[in-house]
């Protein structure tokens, strides 16, 4: 059973740092501005998303048949292909060609799914020693922690605070936060890690059912030296990153890093087409874990088209002020709120409420899947199965008998509103009335509309 | 045809004079506006936890209440979302009721925009606006462009404000990010909720606004409540108070 996740409570330090939750406040606002000005560069930005959604509706319809076309010529370039129904079995998998290379170095690059199986605490375990590639990933493996952005993972982290964790790691000067000097350390640092590497494991971005290839998008170059250099590239994907045409990819790749940084296109995109000689060996291992059941759910299959670009989290309000760490999930942020509880409803039935239901999230998504709708879809979900606190639930049917009967409304909003101008002020405003820890409450009227009405229209 | 006036449960108790300002924008422009007796509350509190057993009886009130008439107008961009958007998933899809009440509500800036074609108001206000978007008027019911979106729409809140004399605008630097009122959320995740306000209030303060102005007046209940705590150089108005010809400060 997995601890129950209070997102409130998880955010509070974060959230009431200022320093903090300004500063990160304005970065991911800082890559949401780029991602404007990027989507309003093309005409066509709207008509792309329409596009893309379409293609993901279809290929999740049809997601069966696409896999297997997909198996099929994947496999007639050379490569092999895994099925794993969940985290443990690909782990299995991916644990199992390594012991059949006698390898114990790996270098990775960012790949969300191999995260989310947890595959990095499972290899150590199993004595292999793993290698992050990604100058963010990186920073956060050497710092003991997990991702707190699926696009930007370091993001929580100040560049001072990068500096400090360089000097005891990579010996780097002390106290020294420059963020070229700091690259360029990491840079030295990772190169020996990539010649050192015997296998790569990458993420999958797109894999295209029509060709049997893979497509890898990174900033960094260090999918493609991660792969270069080895002799054998294992490609970790869930099964919902399949697109049907190798055409259908443009629309994609126009969205993804416009979306997620702002860029017209990221740095480095790169096409796998089977193993790269004779000599060479590409496993593509295809992982379910929880996908197909998320498939059967009317209300929360959209979920599935989503590409992982982080847009949500950049825009959303609550994830800027509380930082991804506070969602205690591998995919944080309105995105994280909707897969997490397909995991483990009860564990992270506050995640849906971790919402102002502002719907940036929905009108910012390449994919238009609707977040902010099925986060409130969640909510009934979870009032359904009796796991919102009874406190609420009551609260909630008392005001629903409240709003049935005008005359009691009435009654109870008068001596509300009395109570609130002749009680003292420490009797209203307390830690008990929550919404007065930070905020003044409405100075109360005299009288009510209803009852202006019946004295000024009703003659 | 006669116009029924929706006056959201918290706008009733707590802020009566921009329901007042509401139903006398309507009447000098000549709108026959009823005010049906019984209203309480559309039912989104209970909605927005997830309450759905709870949301139905007052969602059935309501349509009940506001059937007979030719169209329901109401100041607030959230109540309406939920009658407009949200209220199917407690009808039967064929309910004439239903189908007309949810068809024919509007939004009060909507509605004097679409319906009433308003070109002209003889009021003033001068002084330093900037507007405050609410999510709901503005992602739910399109009352304007949002910044995520590239589809061009054009701004009804603002068109009609700009029909009110001296309104010299001010813009914050970000024109729609949430308020962090949020209904239930802003006691669930108080603190979260009350930074965001605070942020909000910042922008429109640096700016040099007098009045941070909005078409909902629950992020103004939230941001009031933030002003007033912190003792920010700003003050909080509905817009109907606005079109209405209220001085500064009459919320």
């Amino acid at each position: 059973m997995l601890p129950i996740v209070q997102h409130p409570a998880a955010a509070k330090e974060f959230v009431n740092d200022p320093n903090r939750s300004r500063w990160h406040d304005q970065a991911l606002w800082f890559v949401r501005s780029k991602r404007d000005k990027q989507a309003a560069s093309l005409p066509e930005w709207e008509y792309l998303r329409e596009t893309a959604s379409g293609i993901k509706t279809h290929t999740i319809a049809n997601l069966s048949h696409y896999l297997q076309e997909f198996e099929r010529n994947a496999t007639a370039r050379g490569a092999v292909v895994h099925w794993a129904r969940d985290a443990e079995h690909h782990n299995e998998i991916v644990l199992r060609i390594l012991h059949d290379h006698k390898t114990k170095r790996i270098v990775k690059s960012k790949s969300m799914l191999t995260e989310e199986c947890g595959l990095n605490h499972f290899l150590e375990d199993n004595g292999i020693d793993v290698v992050d590639t990604d100058l963010g990933e990186r920073i956060v493996q050497l710092r003991g922690e997990t991702p707190s952005h699926i696009v930007l993972p370091a993001i929580h982290i100040k560049k001072e605070e990068v500096g400090d964790t360089f000097h005891e790691h990579l010996g780097t000067d002390e106290g020294a936060s420059d963020p070229k000097y700091l690259a360029e350390a990491a840079r030295g640092h990772l190169r020996d890690k990539f010649l050192a590497g015997e296998i790569g494991i990458t993420g999958v971005n797109f894999a295209i059912a029509e060709t049997g290839g893979l497509v890898v998008c990174t900033n960094e170059g260090n999918a493609d030296l991660g792969t270069s250099l080895p002799r054998v590239h294992i490609a970790c994907m869930g099964i919902e990153k399949l697109l049907p045409r190798q055409r259908d990819l443009g629309v994609f790749t126009r969205l993804l890093a416009r979306s997620a940084t702002g860029q017209p296109i990221t740095s480095y995109t790169s096409h796998f087409n089977g193993p790269r000689d004779e000599n060479s060996e590409l496993h593509i291992v295809l992982v379910d874990n929880g996908r197909s059941r998320l498939r059967e759910s009317e209300t929360f299959r959209a979920a599935m088209h989503c590409i992982r670009c982080g847009a949500c989290m950049n825009t959303c309000p609550v994830y800027r002020r509380s930082g991804g760490h506070s969602y205690r999930a591998t995919v944080p942020g309105p995105i994280g709120s909707v897969l997490s509880p397909t995991r483990d409803q009860n564990s992270y039935k506050s995640l849906p409420y971790a919402c102002s239901l502002c719907g940036s999230c929905s009108d910012v998504c390449p994919v238009k899947i609707p977040l902010h709708h099925q986060l409130l879809a969640w909510r009934g979900e979870l009032v359904g199965k009796k796991l919102l606190p009874v406190s609420k639930r009551l609260s909630m049917r008392c005001a629903s008998y409240l709003f049935r009967f005008p005359a009691l409304f009435r009654l109870v909003g008068q001596v509300g509103r009395f109570a609130l101008r002749v009680l003292p002020r420490w009797a209203t405003h307390n830690r008990l009335n929550v919404w007065t820890i930070a905020r003044e409450l409405p100075e109360p009227p005299k009288e009510s509309f209803h009852q202006w009405h019946r004295r000024h229209r009703n003659h | 045809m006669t116009v029924a006036l929706f006056v959201p449960c918290y706008i009733d108790q707590l802020y009566p004079d921009v329901a007042i300002a509401t139903l006398e924008v309507l009447e000098r422009l000549g709108v026959d506006v009823a005010y049906p007796d019984g209203q309480t509350c559309c039912g989104q509190p209970m909605a927005n936890t997830g309450c759905e057993t709870d949301t139905a009886p007052v969602a059935r009130r309501l349509v009940d209440l506001f059937a007979d008439f030719d169209a329901v107008v109401c100041p607030s961009g959230s109540c309406v979302s939920m009658v407009r958007n949200h209220y199917a998933a407690y009808f039967d899809a064929e309910d004439a009721k239903f189908q007309h009440v949810t068809s024919k509500t509007y939004e009060l800036c909507e509605y004097l925009h679409d319906v009433v074609g308003v070109t002209h108001l003889d009021v003033k206000f001068p002084h330093r606006v900037s507007l405050h978007q609410s999510c709901h008027g503005l992602r739910e019911l399109r009352l304007g462009q949002s910044s995520e979106s590239m589809t061009p729409r054009e701004n009804k809140v603002r068109k009609l404000l700009n029909l009110v004399d001296g309104i010299e605008w001010v813009e914050p630097d970000r024109p729609d990010d949430c308020c962090g009122f949020g209904g239930t959320f802003a006691v669930n995740e108080a603190d979260v909720s009350a930074e965001m306000g605070r942020a909000r209030i910042a922008d429109h303060c640096d700016k040099g606004s007098e009045v941070l102005a909005s078409a909902d007046m629950s992020c103004l209940m939230h941001l009031q409540g933030l002003i007033r705590r912190e003792k920010n150089p700003i003050q909080v108005m509905h817009v109907a108070q606005i079109l209405s010809g209220r001085p500064l400060g009459a919320a």
